[in-house]
């Protein structure tokens, strides 16, 4: 039986190391599956599940707020984000650190608060896929 | 017996500010194992992206990212990480000194500045001193998260994009051991090319969607992770800081309580002296 070495790490600390025989993950330009021997790829990940299949068939659920994903002939590592990221919500974190630079007052941004909110729902929904998948595996 | 009722008064205080400090002690070595725990976890990231920027600078030496090159300095840029409290000795001043030095090099040569400031200590100080504070963060806690730093550091990474910085420093103390701190500054922007990171053997990936795209996420996470890792790094200095401060303050409280106990034992008994000789000299008039 063939595996590889998988590695899931966020800026915070080590999700999951180990040997692994295949695994699926949410690309950017879709779902895609890695097995062994797999070409050298680097690829963005959208927030979803990565479904990690080690070598006695137990497949185990991991959640990843978007990321990284580097297959390389023998190990493959995914570089996991540690929260959703979108460009508007960067932004109003930086326009927030601003604020606090000048510490002026003024109110909130609405669309800002839009964004953010339209960001942590898909957040959200991606979350809960995870959990369905893997009540969907007790269940079975 | 009304005989040195200051003394035990000063004596009682002493004890109590001696107790708080050596609980602050405790927590701060209990709170400094946990620093260094995040401390230790945040490695493999770094290490890794690191691995993975090497790779692609290899397989793609005719793109070259902004971030990778060097340009004529006109104004810089500085995050300087600090503690959010006080009570942790030298820690920040011998920081604030050294971004200090560091900050008086680049006027001399006509070198504007511009700083960013994590933690409240570095905002009060900057406020005192003056500066161009443009981004501003306090109370991250004792675990801060990378969220609660993407503001600050894409206010930086933002004014190097449009030219407005041409370098990007991080101040921030690192933890060499329980007993030393050592003020660092480091620079982030234009990524150093590390010479030790060539690689044995080298592929060209599959790319998708394209490099440029890819390796423009992978340095902006780069610099963050490598900001974040300053602000754990500076969180264990802290705690460890803290606690040889808090045991420097609880022994020297003791110090200064044996020596007011002498001085209270010995104005005790010079009152019972006074009082016995008095008696006796009564006595003998008698």
């Amino acid at each position: 039986m063939y595996t590889f070495q998988l590695d899931i790490v966020s800026a915070e600390k080590s999700i999951f190391s180990g040997t692994v025989d295949s695994l699926v993950a949410t690309g950017e330009l879709g779902e895609l599956g890695i097995t062994p021997g797999h070409a050298p790829l680097l690829t963005k990940l959208k927030p979803g599940t990565v479904k990690v299949t080690d070598h006695d068939g137990k497949v185990e659920h991991y959640y990843v707020s978007g990321g990284m994903l580097e297959v390389q002939p023998h190990v493959t590592t995914i570089l996991a984000d540690t929260a959703a990221r979108a460009d508007d919500v960067d932004e109003a974190a930086a326009i927030a650190a601003k604020e606090a630079a000048e510490a002026a007052m003024t109110d909130q941004n609405s669309e800002i608060e839009y964004s953010k909110a339209a960001a942590e729902l898909a957040e959200a929904v991606a979350q809960l896929r995870t959990i369905q998948a893997i009540r969907k595996k007790v269940g079975k | 017996m009304a005989v040195g009722k200051e003394i035990r008064t000063k004596i009682g205080s002493i004890q109590n500010t001696q107790k708080i400090t050596s609980a602050m002690e405790m927590v701060a070595a209990s709170k400094m194992r946990k620093a260094q725990d995040r401390m230790e976890a945040t490695k493999p990231y770094a290490e890794k992206i690191r691995g993975v920027i090497g790779h692609l600078g290899m397989g793609h030496t005719e793109y070259k990212h902004p971030y990778i090159i060097d340009r004529e300095v006109k104004r810089v840029g500085f995050i300087i990480v600090s503690t959010d409290r006080g009570l942790c000795g030298g820690l920040n001043t011998n920081l604030f000194k050294d971004a200090l030095k560091s900050m008086q090099q680049w006027q001399e040569q006509d070198v504007e500045i511009d700083l960013c400031l994590i933690g409240s200590k570095a905002a009060g100080f900057f406020s005192r001193f003056g500066g161009n504070v443009v981004a501003k963060t306090s109370h991250l806690g004792d675990a801060p998260t990378v969220t609660d730093l993407i503001g600050t550091v894409k206010v930086m990474l933002d004014s190097f994009d449009e030219g407005r910085i041409d370098r990007l420093f991080l101040v921030h103390n690192e933890f060499v051991n329980t007993m030393t701190q050592e003020p660092r500054v480091h620079q982030l922007l234009p990524v150093e090319k590390n010479e030790e990171d060539e690689l044995k053997h080298h592929w060209d990936y599959i790319y998708e969607p394209d490099a440029k795209e890819l390796l423009d996420v992978l340095l902006v996470r780069y610099i963050e992770s490598q900001v974040y890792q300053g602000v754990v790094d500076n969180i264990a200095c802290e705690q460890a800081s803290r606690m040889v401060a808090m045991k420097a303050a609880t022994d020297n409280a003791g110090d200064i309580i044996d020596d007011l106990q002498l001085i209270y034992n010995k104005a005790r008994q010079a009152a019972i002296t006074q009082e016995i000789s008095e008696i006796i000299g009564g006595a003998a008039a008698v």
